[in-house]
């Protein structure tokens, strides 16, 4: 037997919930198939950055968006994810670093992104917690940070609640497109079809897209992360550096999540595992930042795999072979924050045929030699 | 080629012995100092004392492990004060620290000898000071030479309840009460089986005579109520006794255990697959009756690969060395290997009548009041966790353990749920209706326990 209706979407991730929750509320008829559970992949297991600043110009009207939705995300879906406003200080250990978050200022200004230069003096002045090694910052105000664990499920019930199916431990294996309908099959044989299918499956969207003749150059990508013991609460706002060799928070309860670096994976299982010395070098980098980080236990490690794009940036529209399938996958490491615009997008372009946000950048022929 | 072992209690010397008469000269790793292992930990210099006072009718076999551990330690690569908290069974590496440094071990074999902890149950009180566990009262009085109190209670079950509770009256400590949730009769359904258990069958009676004889307040088949008392510490503890009354002991400080799990975190992360085990309650690693892993170069030993005791352990860490041995080519003894298997097998008859007498009591556990602290790391009630297991949460129902875990942080503390482990797989096991081998357990992860970030390099 099979199931049909409006739309499939292949992955429950944080961009495939929300858009699971976004067509149906718009009473779109829709299907979510999630190998795993909601959330257990990239999408749950992430350093919870809710971060705008630094990212590529092209990705800003998303983020901005998104923002906007992370604001109201408790009257959409019940719980804010522990999301928090902390504001986000990006630090430069140099003057080549320096000048990158100078040259910053005007991008992000370009998209009305509030952005602030904290200079050599201020810095130590208001972060006296900062080692010397830090030369200046970037500060985004309306930046902060989440719990990963929480989003998608949450997105996923809302999106069940609004009329959506979600079906978990649902692997899809076969994709069929007879030229109106595209028909999956799932591990257990289950059949689902469907006019319109949404590919939003990470790491894996590279393998869907292949499916319908259109292979990009995706690749695993792991970060490292780990968490501390809790500590005094004094790490405020989301650290970063130019560059991204690493990364920490601090949450109010006091552990410190910080992540730097590339952890070991295998994405067929999928299985990742931390790397013991990109572990301890990450611990150096971030001692290096915050000194006072010295000695405060590490009490667990982990990883998560996402899709990389050679360009760092997601594939997010229409196929360019079978009319009716759209992507959005690869976001490179940094979908969380994008993730409840990507779903509203997404419900858009299915449902209205357009969307406000410019998604050239991202179309999926980019990688086709000759598509310009 | 390179053999590491990883544990100097009983399974870890024995290995180590074994691979040393085949000619080899393994790494050999221990946590602590002195290694002997939990059971026969030695006190630290300027505290020896006898081994009779310290490890009682377990004297002369703590003796034998020592003199063969310290012989060996010149014939190995002995190195003490040295925590494996990584293992890369793909490159087959160990990542240790040893006194604040970082150090990468190669190894073509491992043998696993990583030991057990107390398994708990949460009362409500039991995050007071003045509340440890049954092992860590023991290695107070033994690596020490001192109490955890004046006045001491003992709850739980197992034979370790017993067995501390003598090591502390018999030190001269005022043990209040003896409480143990298993009933009178439950032990003695599990005689028939424990009579196997010859020698450490009688001792085991002969601890509770004598505390008896002493007239130490005993309760058998109690449930647990509160431990009492504020921050300063603990005042009493209340139960309820198998006929239903209400009963209070006055005491500052109380043992608490309800048998044993294994610390099989370097198992977990070997990549070796686990499976519950319905008479031990514990998820354990899977391994042959010799010791082998389905991972290449793994071999587990000891109350690692399961709760099966010192005497076990020392059978356990022999066969699994001549496992490896004959895994890499060497001629072994088959007739040896073979005499080992049959002692172990009639080890596990005996400990599966044990694990009869003293039961965990998963429904104590099951029944516990939605306010008490169910994780410590996290200060998570359980009522919290019972919350994650219904459909009204904003995230939905919670249907396995690590989902349990990434919504409400239960076993995401400093323990890693390695305390709060089988007490919280009960409560969600209630409150989703099934068994809780069906929840799962919780995923490793390193390090093995906590591990500290160094101070900067280059730090002025
Ligand atoms: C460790 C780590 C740290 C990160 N830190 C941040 C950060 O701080 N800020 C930030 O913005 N981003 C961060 N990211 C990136 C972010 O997590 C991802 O970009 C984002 O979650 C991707 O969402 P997704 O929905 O595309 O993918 P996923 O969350 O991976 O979801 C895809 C889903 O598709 C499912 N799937 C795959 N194949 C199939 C199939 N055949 N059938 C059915 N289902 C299938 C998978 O099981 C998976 O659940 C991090 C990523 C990682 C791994």
């Amino acid at each position: 037997m099979t199931t049909e209706c409006d739309v499939l979407i292949q992955g429950g991730g944080g961009a495939g919930c929300s858009a699971a929750l976004h067509l149906a509320q718009r009473r779109a008829r829709v299907v979510l198939l999630e190998r795993g559970l909601v959330g257990g992949q990239a999408s749950g297991v992430n350093y919870g950055g809710v971060r705008q600043q630094g990212r590529h110009p092209a990705e800003l009207p998303i983020a901005r968006r998104s923002r906007e939705i992370w604001g109201r995300l408790k009257g959409l879906v019940g719980t804010d994810a522990e999301f928090t406003v902390t504001g986000h200080l990006k630090l430069a250990r140099d003057e080549r670093e320096e000048a990158d978050l100078v040259a910053y200022l005007d991008i992000a200004k370009e998209h009305g992104l509030p952005l602030r230069m904290v200079g050599r003096n201020a810095i130590h002045r208001e972060y006296p917690w900062l080692g010397p090694k830090v030369l200046a910052g970037s500060f985004a105000p309306e930046d902060g940070a989440a719990n990963p664990r929480l989003l998608a499920p949450a997105l996923a019930n809302a999106a069940r609640a609004a009329g959506a199916v979600i079906r978990e431990h649902a692997e899809v294996v076969a994709h069929h497109h007879d030229g109106a309908r595209f028909t999956l099959r799932t591990k257990s044989g289950e059949a689902f079809s469907a006019p319109l299918l949404l590919n939003m499956s990470g790491y894996w969207g590279g393998a869907v897209a292949a499916a319908f003749g259109e292979p990009v150059p995706v690749a695993p990508l792991a970060p490292n992360m780990m968490v501390t013991e809790p500590v005094r609460y004094f790490i405020e706002p989301n650290i970063g550096v130019v560059g991204g060799n690493v990364y920490l928070r601090q949450i109010p309860r006091g552990n410190i999540i910080l992540g730097g670096g590339h952890a070991e994976c295998d994405p067929s299982l999928p299985w990742t595992r931390p790397l013991p010395e990109v572990t301890m070098e990450a611990m150096q980098l971030a001692v290096e930042l915050v000194p006072a980080l010295a000695g405060t236990q590490v009490i667990r490690s982990w990883s998560g795999i996402d899709g990389q794009m050679p360009d760092r940036i997601p594939v997010i529209g229409p196929s360019g072979t079978t009319p009716g399938l759209f992507h959005a996958f690869g976001f490179s490491g940094h979908g969380f924050q994008l993730g409840p615009a990507i779903g509203a997008i997404m419900a858009e372009l299915v449902l209205d045929g357009r969307t406000d946000v410019p998604l050239e950048p991202f179309r999926i022929g980019r990688f086709t030699s000759g598509s310009g | 080629m390179r053999v590491v072992v990883v544990g100097a209690g009983p399974a870890g010397v024995r290995a180590a012995e074994k691979l040393v008469a085949a000619g080899l000269s393994p790494i050999w790793v221990d946590e602590a100092p002195d290694g002997g292992g939990r059971i026969y930990q030695r006190p630290p210099p300027g505290l020896e004392r006898d081994a009779r006072t310290l490890y009682g009718f377990e004297a002369k076999r703590a003796e034998a492990l020592h003199a063969t551990l310290d012989a060996l330690k010149p014939r190995s690569e002995w190195r003490p004060e040295t925590f494996v908290w990584h293992i890369r069974p793909g490159a087959r590496e160990l990542h240790v620290l040893h006194r604040g440094r970082q150090e990468r071990i190669s190894y073509d074999a491992a043998i696993l000898c990583t030991g057990a902890m107390d398994r708990v149950i949460p009362v409500r009180g039991w995050t007071l000071p003045g509340v440890t566990t049954l092992g860590a009262a023991q290695i107070a009085l033994k690596a020490q030479g001192c109490g955890i109190g004046r006045r001491v209670v003992f709850l739980g079950t197992g034979p370790l309840l017993w067995l501390v509770a003598y090591q502390y009256a018999k030190a001269g400590a005022d043990v209040a009460a003896v409480l143990d949730t298993t009933s009178f009769a439950t032990k003695v359904a599990a005689v028939p089986g424990l009579l196997r258990g010859g020698a450490t069958f009688a001792k085991g009676l002969y601890f509770i005579a004598w505390l008896r004889r002493r007239g130490i307040r005993i309760a058998e088949g109690i449930t647990p109520l509160e431990i009492q008392g504020d921050a300063n510490g603990i005042t009493a503890v209340t139960w309820r006794d198998a006929a239903g009354r209400d009963c209070r002991e006055v005491c500052d400080a109380v043992g608490i255990g309800w048998g044993l799990r294994p610390e099989a975190q370097l198992a977990d992360l070997a990549g070796v697959p686990f499976r519950h085990d319905r008479l031990q309650q514990n998820w354990v690693p899977v391994r042959d009756g010799a010791g082998r892993t389905p991972v290449a170069g793994i071999y587990l030993a000891g109350d690692g690969a399961g709760i099966g005791g010192a005497e076990v352990a020392e059978l356990a860490g022999t066969r699994a060395a001549l496992a490896l041995l004959e895994d890499a080519g060497h001629r072994v003894d088959a007739a040896e290997a073979a005499r080992l298997e049959g002692r172990l097998a009639g080890q596990a008859r005996f400990r599966a009548a044990l694990e009869r007498a003293f039961p965990f009591p998963a429904a104590l556990a099951r029944a516990l009041a939605d306010d008490v602290i169910l994780c410590r790391c996290e200060g998570l009630r359980v009522g919290e966790l019972r919350a994650a297991a219904r459909a009204d949460a904003a995230t939905g129902p919670a249907p396995e353990m690590n989902r349990a875990k990434a919504f409400t942080r239960v076993g995401m503390g400093r323990c890693q749920g390695r305390v709060c482990g089988a007490a919280a797989a009960e409560v969600l096991a209630a409150e989703l209706g099934c068994d809780v081998a069906e929840i799962g357990r919780l995923r490793g992860q390193p390090p093995v326990k906590p591990i500290p970030i160094p101070a900067a390099v280059n730090a002025p």
